[in-house]
């Protein structure tokens, strides 16, 4: 399969980011084309293109989209989820630095279509970068009228706001980021209401991923057709993979939804020399892990789920053998007791004990007992927490022990440092690997 | 037909839970209608008056054709739905044991030192739903231990399992919503921002609702392990709400208070004035009789007492009897059987505070030996609630918690009043700025808009402020016949409205009924057994009565519950008793009126005595005494040998004398109008001020947190006056006696009025500036 640059296409252009840059590649021709429809029609485009959320959930956009209550009294809103913190993903980040237009007509025509008059970017705070480059792309449209009152003569009013994240992961669930929004402490909301009934002060709100959004001017300039071109039936249009670890280049490749690891390991150089795969997840550390024998299959939602993990937010990363799994499994973890917001038992208390059990593995200290336990720990939180932060957290250790649980034996004796040394994984210290 | 039938099935709903068939109204919790089956599902941040948050995942069920667990303290049951609790559903049970397990890791287990030991929502669901055994070895997260929420409430953080009832209790039912979670994950703990006091009236209450043993209060921790103590239900006794209370008491000592469930009243919640002021039952109590000889006060003997007391009595001429607001009904009925057929006076007044001759006839007319017409309940379907006179936080807190819960189901409250206060915030009220004593022009100058908004669902509160503010009570009455809104009289105190009813007061007989009319003295006469003629005339009230002991028409009193210090005229009153041939004191503490007294009976405090309180609603409060061991007599006990000792008769029963009030029909009767009174224009400055719900009261003494969580002393003036001022820091009140200083702030007052608190530390209006509410005083920068 071929990479098929759509988003990323014009990424060496350095003047992308700017409106005029933007602009001569074709940008905003889709919303001039979209202000002259029917915003119905346009729910019903991204329906049929079957373009699913690029966040990570993988719901239909136009299913989302189509559940918010029209003519009700209330104010709507579209609220970009740009919040990007899973470890492993670096798409939306890159796509807010290099094409923050394509997602500010993405915003605009979804904002038509669900009647909203005003949308949030809600972008992580610790890329300040980003936050200066999307707020800077705002400005231009709202100067070129693009953003505000009567846009394009259209009458569609729109005012966007971008609002910087103050560093927590739970504000990347959607309910939390709506908390945080409102100046509250972010923590997931009970649904139902589901925001798109009463989201965002109360009001109907559709919250969308920065890609998900990236991809509205293309599907709406370019056609359902055209979009479907690309992908399989169930996993329709093309993907933003970053693929990041102990390959050659790793970096974004954006391709059609369908393409195997195998081929995008290809793109990215293949791993380091001498060095062979060992586990990779396909989108963030909150998807089970799979080995080199999942490298043929497509990179299709249904295709990992299948194989027992999720696409996740399509952000590969790729481990090699110098990698010890119960050291990685128990980073991750540690993130998860960090970032874990507290509300909900199962999370706040499971993160917290299985973290401190995993350190006793990586410290040579774990015992055949306590392999037992993490299991069934992970089985205490997954299904029973509040939001999917929990979820996630429980996810890395069952699928670590499917695959290598000799190694969590050897940890029952042997430190991870001692089982792997450490420096061999660092990215610098590639001809120690051989 | 199909119609009828379709809206009958829309309004419940056909469960099955354990394989039990219910139906249950639409919109029924999980939770809820296990509950009614008896089927109780472990539960930590669920509570029922609190909206649901599902942040502990104790209560996980099974719901068939779901595959994941669910929260049944926030799922809506819906038709045919099937529930599996732990009871049938593996599932189920693996979850809630995860669940709690999970609960476990942070806490400390520290049982054995923890006040919640005995009582405690995780001991007891541990043991229910949790294992036998922990397999956690790791090392618990630790936090400095305890720290001082307010002065009342201490948080032990460590034992906390994060449910949020505390936090959701300050937001959404008390309305200050300064308590919050703060930090994440295992970290996250309660707490307040920037460590300021958790400054609320409530506080006592997240004590109460804690599931384990993270919030104590500082008077009862370490006290006593809860199985050693005895509960007896009880009606509080600081304010006319009503609200019934648990008290706990171990050795004869009440270690504690709790709030106690009425629906229909308090619901759950008390205030802390009703949950921590009880040090007072204890406290500096008169032991025995005492009778004064040589001008000294000794002990004596209750035979001796009697009948050095019914000589007294006897030899006096005229005489009146004051009876405070701590009498339970059945006393101030055998007062008033006392005054009447005892001493043959009609001398009496149960109005310990400032009154009126209006107040008097707004009490006949609208208000005395009337049934229970608005309730707790009326206020959730009102349309609109007007407050005259009246601080709900302050002067009536359980109202206040009833207000809010409607307002945020849209109630619209208007407050008419000098000062827009934190309360008048809380309940986002539509102020109708009057000055302090003008409130009957703001009334009858009410905007049509207003006025318009008023029906027969409108409830207009009017306080005992009311009485202070000339013409304001015949407004009300005049407002309530036009616009058909429900008037609802809410004095302070707990014992007025039941005083009120036994006939505590000239011109009322028990009931309402007028002393002045013949079928009423007959139907009285009847019940207790007398002559209707030897029934006396009507007597003095108020002020009227106060000026006739001090100038010594009347030249004995027989008093009960008093402290010269709450009367405006306290000071005449003092002189009065001074100066007085006889006084007979009814006393708990010893007080002024006690160290003038003839002679001193001992009486017995709520925890002594059986009884009951009338509420503000006209609601019926009984309670039986804690102690029932307790040898102290009730007033209507020392009444009783007191008539005897003059050769009388009266039955100091408590149950007969609940018994006969109770036989009284309601006066049927005519009942006389308000007149209208003339408003008072006051020129000048004049004062706003009103008790604090936490204050120098004598009932509150001996507790020195709840003390500390007082609101402090301010000054409250406008913007405009604080500009004229000169932006002074500190400023001087002056009246006809003296002065009072104070820090000052500034808020929302109305420009001719200045706010100080009634009796507060430094801040006691009538003792040590000489006027009241509504009258002029001067005001200058700086101190005095």
């Amino acid at each position: 399969m071929k990479l098929t640059p759509v988003i990323t296409e014009h990424w060496d252009d350095p003047a992308l980011y700017t409106l005029d840059g933007y602009k001569s590649h074709g940008g905003y021709e889709a919303l001039a084309k979209a202000l002259k429809s029917d915003p119905d029609a346009i729910i019903a485009t991204v329906k049929d293109s079957g373009l699913r959320g690029r966040g990570g959930a993988g719901f239909p956009t136009g299913l989302k989209w189509s559940f918010v209550p029209q003519n009700d009294g209330k104010p709507h809103y579209l609220v970009v989820n740009a919040d990007e913190s899973e470890p492993g993903a670096c798409k939306d980040v890159p796509i807010m630095m290099a094409n923050p237009h394509a997602l500010i007509e993405g915003v605009i025509i979804t904002s038509f279509a669900i009647r909203a008059n005003h949308a949030f970017i809600y972008i992580r705070g610790e890329v300040p970068a980003a936050v200066r480059k999307v707020a800077f792309a705002v400005k231009q449209a709202r100067d070129a009228g693009l953003i505000g009152k009567n846009i394009q003569g259209s009458g569609f009013d729109l005012e966007v706001t971008v609002h910087a994240g103050a560093g927590a992961y739970i504000c990347g669930e959607e309910t939390a980021l709506l908390d945080s929004l409102e100046g509250y402490r972010g923590q997931p909301r009970l649904k139902p209401p589901f925001p798109a009934v009463a989201g965002l002060y109360s009001s109907p709100t559709v919250i969308n991923n920065v890609e998900t959004l990236a991809n509205i001017p293309y599907i709406i300039d370019r056609g359902v057709e055209w979009f479907r071109q690309f992908g399989t039936e169930k996993s329709p249009g093309f993907k933003v993979f970053a693929v990041s670890g102990h390959v050659q280049r790793p970096g974004i490749y954006e391709a059609p939804l369908g393409i195997t690891m195998r081929e995008l390991l290809d793109f990215a150089g293949g791993m380091r020399p001498g060095a062979e795969l060992k586990f990779w997840l396909p989108g963030g550390s909150s998807v089970p892990m799979l080995t080199a024998d999942h490298l043929d299959l497509p990179l299709t939602y249904e295709a990992m789920a299948e194989a027992g993990s999720m696409l996740g937010t399509g952000t590969p990363m790729i481990f090699d053998q110098t990698v010890s799994v119960v050291k990685a499994v128990t980073r991750w973890l540690e993130f998860y007791k960090h970032e874990s917001c507290g509300k909900c038992t199962p999370c706040r208390e499971g993160t917290y004990w299985i973290t401190g059990v995993l350190e006793k593995f990586e410290h040579g200290h774990g015992t055949a007992v306590e392999m037992e336990t993490l299991n069934t720990l992970c089985g205490q939180i997954a299904g029973r927490s509040f939001c999917a932060l929990g979820d996630a957290a429980a996810t890395p250790y069952p699928a670590a022990i499917k695959y290598f649980s000799d190694e969590f034996t050897a940890a029952t004796h042997t430190s991870a440092d001692e089982q792997f040394d450490p420096i061999a994984s660092y990215v610098f210290s590639g001809a120690r690997a051989q | 037909m199909t119609v009828t039938n379709h809206t009958e099935k829309t309004d419940t709903v056909n469960v099955v839970i354990d394989g039990i068939e219910m139906e249950v109204p639409k919109g029924t919790l999980v939770i809820r209608a296990a509950e009614q089956i008896g089927i109780e599902i472990p539960r930590f941040c669920d509570h029922p008056l609190l909206t649901p948050v599902a942040a502990c995942r104790a209560c996980l069920i099974e719901i068939d054709g779901v595959p994941k667990p669910q929260p049944a303290c926030a799922q809506v049951l819906s038709d045919g739905m099937n529930v599996r609790t732990q009871r049938s559903s593996e599932m189920a049970r693996i979850a809630q044991e995860g669940v709690m397990e999970f609960l476990l890791v942070n806490h400390p287990l520290d049982c054995p030192v923890c006040d919640k030991g005995g009582e405690c929502p995780l001991q007891n669901q541990a043991m229910s739903v949790g294992r036998s055994d922990s397999r956690f070895e790791g090392e618990k997260r630790t936090f400095p231990k305890p720290i001082n929420v307010n002065a009342q409430v201490l948080l032990d953080r460590e034992r906390c399992v994060s449910c949020a009832r505390c936090t959701r209790f300050a937001e959404e039912i008390a309305g200050d919503a300064s308590l919050e979670l703060l930090e994440r994950g295992s970290q996250q703990q309660v707490g307040t921002a920037n460590d300021e006091p958790f400054d609320s009236y409530f506080s006592g209450n997240v004590v109460q609702i804690c599931p384990v043993g993270a919030l104590t209060s500082s008077s009862y921790r370490f006290r006593s392990r809860p199985f050693d103590l005895v509960s007896v239900p009880t009606t509080c006794e600081h304010c006319a709400a009503g609200c019934s209370l648990r008290t706990d008491y171990r050795r004869g000592t009440v270690t504690r208070r709790l709030a106690w469930d009425d629906p229909e009243v308090n619901e759950e919640w008390s205030c802390d004035k009703g949950r921590f002021a009880f040090a007072y039952l204890a406290n500096g109590r008169i032991e025995s009789p005492l009778i004064r000889e040589n001008g000294e006060l000794r002990s004596a003997s209750w035979p001796e007492a009697m009948h050095f007391a019914a000589a007294g009595l006897a030899a006096a001429g005229a005489t009146a009897v004051l009876v405070g607001g701590r009498a339970t009904v059945e006393d101030a009925y055998a007062y008033s059987k006392f005054a009447r057929i005892v001493l043959g006076s009609d001398n009496l007044d149960f109005r310990a505070r400032a009154s009126s001759t209006e107040e008097a006839e707004f009490l006949a007319a609208h208000v005395a030996g009337t049934k229970i017409d608005v309730t707790y309940r009326d206020v959730e379907t009102a349309s609109q609630v007007l407050l005259v006179g009246f601080e709900p936080e302050d002067e009536s807190p359980i109202v206040f918690l009833r207000l809010r819960k409607s307002v945020k189901k849209g109630l619209k409250v208007h407050t008419v009043g000098p000062l827009y206060s934190l309360g008048s915030e809380k309940l986002s009220a539509n102020w109708i700025e009057a000055n302090a004593g003008c409130e009957g022009q703001a009334i009858t100058g009410l905007d049509s808009t207003v006025i318009g908004a008023l029906d027969s669902k409108s409830i207009i509160f009017v306080g005992e402020r009311a009485a202070s503010s000339p013409g304001a009570l015949s407004a009300v009455s005049q407002l309530g016949s036009q616009t058909g809104a429900r008037i609802a009289w809410v004095p302070r105190r707990a014992g007025e409205r039941g005083a009120l009813d036994a006939g505590a007061i000239a011109g009322l007989l028990p009931g309402g009924r007028p002393i002045s009319d013949s079928a009423a003295r007959a139907e009285i006469a009847q019940v207790w057994n007398i002559d209707p003629e030897s029934l006396p005339n009507v007597g003095l009230t108020g002020t009227e009565l106060v000026t006739a002991i001090a100038e010594g028409s009347i030249n004995a009193v027989v008093s009960a519950g008093i402290d010269p210090a709450d009367l405006p005229n306290g000071a005449e009153l003092l002189a009065g008793i001074e100066n007085a041939d006889f006084v007979v004191a009814l006393e708990n503490h010893h007080s002024e009126i006690t160290q003038r007294a003839s002679v001193v009976f001992p009486v017995a405090v709520v925890t002594e005595k059986s009884g009951s309180f009338t509420n503000w609603e006209g609601r019926s409060k009984p309670f039986s005494a804690a102690f029932r061991e307790a040898l102290t007599l009730t007033d209507a006990g020392v009444l009783s040998m007191l008539a005897s000792a003059m050769d009388l008769q009266l039955n100091g029963d408590t149950r007969a004398l609940r018994k006969e009030l109770n036989s009284l029909q309601p006066w049927s009767g005519s009942r006389a109008n308000v007149n209208t009174h003339e408003f008072s224009a006051p020129v000048g400055t004049t004062l706003a001020t009103w008790r604090l719900l936490i204050d120098s009261g004598v009932m509150q003494e001996g507790e020195p947190h709840l003390a500390a969580t007082a609101r402090p002393s301010f000054a409250v003036v406008s913007a405009g006056m604080f500009e004229q001022l000169g932006q002074p820091e500190l400023i001087t009140v002056t009246g006809a006696k003296g002065s009072i200083t104070l820090p000052v702030q500034v808020s929302e007052v109305s420009s001719d009025s200045v706010w100080l608190p009634m009796n507060s530390p430094d801040s006691h209006i009538y003792s040590q500036l000489g006027c009241g509410y509504g009258e002029v005083v001067s005001v200058k920068g700086g101190a005095a």
